[in-house]
């Protein structure tokens, strides 16, 4: 496995359940020079996070679970079944997905809805049809969780003297990397649109 | 040239389009997205919008056969359809949407009427739009050369400053209300 000097680019995991809304906002993500996996549903994004939805309250993902670090979640709101409403809440629910930032799209703006949303955690609100300029507030929010992240593990690495919990990351020289299970980089691997990456529980 | 009259048709087509409020400059936005990287990204995106609304609509002409009315299902399918419009910038099919959606509302379909234009309701304004299909047809076809300019009309000598530019054609409709 490559050394990875430079950054690896983030990775975003768009869910929608409209076709010709999965492709706008995967050509958006990937011009700005995102990693995107698309999912046509709730049910759909949380196997590929590796939880189900059954005991998303019960399941510990182990480190190597994660196959691909999800960096941030951006969900449409209306859709069947799980809304993205619905999907925020399983997402804040579980202890190893709760500290990925969340983005909600909707094609309605109702301030309640954007209110509640916004009080269960999610981080940003789009009104839909989501424009390129929209993408560029993405990035801060990944940073701060990351920078969240670092900070919690330089503390845990304070209280216990074992390393951390990597697995098998590179040394990837960047001061601002993790070294956790969330950032198993991988070779130049192009992760293909509404490509599911099989979860082994 | 062959394509030069086409590609004139085309372009008139889709300035036509953008006048009668058919499209929005939300379309503009996704001819700013393609690029080499993804060159064909704008007929992509219109063929799964057609693709899916083409699908939306029969799944409303069957629920609305449906007695009685299931305002409720009618609803929502009109929602998607309203929000796949919406993204690829089908400025008036996404009011007409509105406009169902509002009758839905009331529980009263009876004596809808589209907006202004009473030839027009959701299915044709969908048909119009699959002449979309056309429209990135322009940045395949050959570049025209200044003496094919030369045969241009007057209707279309806004269309002229277009034709001296190789790469992606824009024409910004009106400002959208």
């Amino acid at each position: 496995m490559a050394v990875v000097a430079s950054e690896t680019p983030f990775h975003v995991l768009a869910v929608d359940d409209s076709l010709p809304d999965r492709k706008l906002i995967e050509r958006l993500l990937k011009t700005s020079s995102f990693q995107v996996t698309t999912v046509d549903s709730g049910s759909k994004a949380l196997q590929f996070l590796g939880i189900h939805d059954d005991d998303a309250s019960t399941v510990s993902v182990h480190a190597h679970q994660l196959d691909v670090a999800v960096n941030l979640i951006i969900t449409d709101y209306c859709m069947p079944g799980m809304t993205g409403y619905d999907l925020l809440k399983k997402i804040k629910e579980s202890s190893s997905l709760r500290d990925i930032p969340v983005v909600i799209m909707s094609s309605e703006n109702i301030p309640s809805r954007i209110n509640r949303c916004l009080e269960e955690g999610a981080d940003e609100f789009f009104l839909k049809p989501v424009r390129l300029s929209d993408m560029s507030k993405l990035k801060p929010h990944i940073l701060k969780s990351r920078c969240r992240e670092h900070y919690q593990q330089e503390q845990q690495h304070q209280q216990s003297d074992s390393n951390s919990n990597d697995c098998s990351s590179p040394t990837n020289k960047s001061s601002s990397s993790d070294s956790s299970r969330k950032r198993k980089a991988e070779d130049n691997e192009e992760i293909l649109p509404q490509k599911n990456r099989p979860r082994h529980s | 040239m062959d394509y030069t009259n086409l590609r004139r048709q085309i372009i008139s087509m889709k300035k036509s389009l953008f006048d009668q409020g058919y499209l929005d400059e939300q379309f503009n936005q996704l001819e700013e997205l393609q690029d080499d990287s993804s060159p064909n990204f704008v007929e992509e995106v219109v063929a799964l919008f057609l693709k899916d609304s083409s699908r939306l609509l029969t799944n409303i002409e069957q629920a609305l056969e449906k007695y009685p009315q299931d305002f409720y299902q009618l609803d929502s399918l009109v929602h998607q359809f309203k929000g796949s419009g919406s993204s690829i910038g089908a400025l008036r099919m996404k009011n007409e949407c509105s406009m169902f959606k509002a009758h839905c509302n009331d529980r009263n379909l009876e004596g809808y009427r589209t907006l202004d234009d009473s030839s027009s309701s959701i299915p044709a304004s969908h048909s119009l739009l699959e002449q979309l299909h056309l429209i990135p047809w322009l940045t395949q076809m050959p570049p025209v050369t200044p003496e094919d300019e030369e045969g241009a009309c007057h209707s279309e000598a806004e269309a002229g400053d277009i034709f001296s530019c190789k790469h992606k054609h824009q024409i910004k409709g009106p400002v959208s209300t």
